[in-house]
């Protein structure tokens, strides 16, 4: 694995999350870690119109873990369900502007997973 | 004293570190475009080109099966997998091959007790004793085990500096009197040394079997069973130069023979009617079907090879790694160590365990892969202790074998600092 793994936008985001916390009010939420390496992640999000109003994650992990859930939700804020229903692992790779292999996909997929996770509980409730 | 005078002086008392290296071909490629520093042995060994061209001589010169053939070719594969269960019986001290089973690794060899032995001996009610600083391999079949038989697992806590066994808990345990006490010789997480042959002597008192997990031992330092006096020693043979897929399970001879075959086939028996059969002789009994023989030929060139160095030769060599990388890694502000230090080493084998202040393992790991350096992050397999004791979620871990030197956990040294770079930590 290269070094650039690490590059300077990762580290950034990672020591200085970007939608980080709780969300005082939110219409759904949904929690996912990964044992193997103690990564875990919990998404709330505030729905209005079908959009996501607004967003906020909390957890602990790794960098590859935390940065993508920084991006990922400043990614979404604003987005349609429907669009964000959409995004996948190619544009997690896309965001963190490296390819983390296999053994890291896990990580880099956790907030992704998390985001879908509440989206479905979400459309689930509704109907 | 002329220089080959002093260096041949130097080798017969320190491992000559950079002739063994030359044996392991995959010390001479990179990794990442850097020359690789293998430090995750506790995981799985290197294997020297001795056990590779003993593998591939059986399948290019004599491969058949075992057991079987009435022709040449058959009769040297079954005398060369039967040669190598006589190396490991030597080599732990066993009394004769019919107590040394083959099987995959040391969590079928543990399963293989839980099962069969378990199965026909635990009842409702009974205790099973193990420690918190087990291997998932030796919880896992007890749990099972404890709960289709209605049994009690029970735990020996660690002592207060979370190292070693505390001995009042090992006391209020064996009180209870369990069926059977499954232990770790070496800690996979920790590499502290438990003190085997003292609890197998107390836990015969109460009348319990002992099963000791060699996994982290038996490659490492001189074992021998009838010294330690248990009924079982689990080992893997990919943790000691050998092939994955070959590991072993000593039992002493009477209490294997009491015990029922755990699966059934060819090589098993002795002879089979419609509805009934006689099973082989020991240790075959528990050896259904047909072997991994080119396994156990691998295996017995490794205990060659692990014999031509010498046992305790290695571990004196570990020792003194170990030392001087908690020398070295207890001086790095924010590292964390765990375990016995300097001053228990003698209770320590060549596994340090550590963390980063701030800075998740598998980041550290990361680092350390783009150094060349194969180090492992996690859990090890060892989740009550790492998540339950220590309260965290990994731990990165450095461990040595008779091929690492000083200068490898110098590289690690270095890997650390850039870490703390990257992650600006002070």
């Amino acid at each position: 694995m290269p070094l650039d793994i690490y590059a300077e936008e990762i580290i950034s985001h990672y020591e200085h999350p970007h939608n980080k916390g709780k969300l005082k009010e939110y219409d759904a939420e949904f929690h996912d870690d990964n044992p193997i390496c103690g990564d875990e992640i919990t998404m709330y999000l505030k729905i209005e119109n079908g959009k996501i109003k607004d967003v906020k994650f909390d957890g602990q992990g790794c960098a590859i873990s935390q940065a993508s859930a920084s991006m990922l939700t400043d990614l979404v804020k604003g987005m349609s369900l429907r669009d964000a229903r959409k995004l996948d692992y190619e544009k997690i790779k896309e965001l963190l502007g490296i390819d983390p292999g296999p053994a890291r996909m896990h990580c880099a997929t956790l907030s992704l997973k998390t985001l879908t996770g509440a989206i479905f509980v979400y459309e689930h409730k509704k109907n | 004293m002329n220089l080959s005078q002093k260096s041949a002086k130097k080798s017969s008392a320190d491992l000559d570190v950079a002739g063994i290296k030359k044996d392991f071909p995959i010390l001479a490629t990179k990794m990442n475009g850097k020359p690789l520093v293998y430090l995750d042995s506790a995981a799985t060994s290197q294997k020297p080109i001795q056990v590779i061209s003993a593998i591939t001589k059986y399948y290019r010169e004599y491969n058949a099966n075992i057991h079987r053939g009435v022709y040449k070719i058959s009769e040297m594969a079954t005398e060369a997998y039967t040669d190598s269960k006589r190396k490991l019986a030597n080599f732990i001290g066993a009394n004769s091959i019919e107590e040394i089973v083959y099987v995959r690794n040391t969590t079928e060899a543990i399963n293989l007790v839980a099962l069969s032995w378990g199965d026909a001996n635990v009842q409702k009610g009974d205790h099973i004793l193990i420690s918190e600083m087990e291997h998932h391999s030796n919880i896992v079949p007890w749990q099972i085990l404890a709960k289709k038989k209605g049994a009690v697992l029970d735990y020996i806590k660690l002592d207060k500096d979370k190292a070693g066994l505390s001995e009042k808990s090992i006391a209020e345990q064996l009180e209870k009197r369990p069926a059977i006490v499954a232990i770790t010789h070496v800690s996979n997480v920790l590499g502290s040394i438990n003190d085997v042959k003292d609890l197998t002597k107390k836990a015969k008192k109460v009348g319990a079997l002992v099963l000791v997990d060699g996994a982290q031992s038996a490659p490492h330092m001189p074992v021998n069973v009838k010294d330690i006096g248990c009924d079982f020693f689990a080992l893997s043979g990919h943790k000691m130069l050998a092939p994955t897929g070959i590991g072993a399970l000593y039992g002493k001879k009477d209490v294997l023979n009491s015990m029922p075959p755990l699966f059934g086939g060819g090589d098993m028996i002795k002879s089979v009617e419609f509805y009934s059969y006689t099973p082989n002789d020991l240790p075959w009994k528990f050896e259904a079907g047909t072997s991994n023989i080119e396994g156990g030929i691998g295996l017995g060139a490794a205990i060659d090879y692990l014999n031509s160095v010498g046992m305790s030769k290695i571990r004196e060599h570990e020792k003194r790694l170990t030392l001087y990388g908690l020398e070295k890694l207890s001086k790095i502000k924010n590292v964390e160590l765990f375990g016995y230090q300097k001053k228990g080493i003698e209770k320590r084998g060549g596994v340090i365990s550590f963390s980063i202040k701030g800075i998740h393992p598998h980041d550290v790991a990361a680092v350390f892969d783009s150094y060349g350096i194969a180090i492992r992050a996690g859990h090890h397999c060892a989740m009550p202790l790492v998540k339950g004791i220590f309260k965290e979620g990994a731990l990165s871990r450095i461990s040595f074998y008779l091929y690492n030197e000083e200068k490898d956990v110098d590289a690690a040294v270095e890997a650390i600092y850039a870490v703390k770079k990257i992650f600006k930590v002070r």
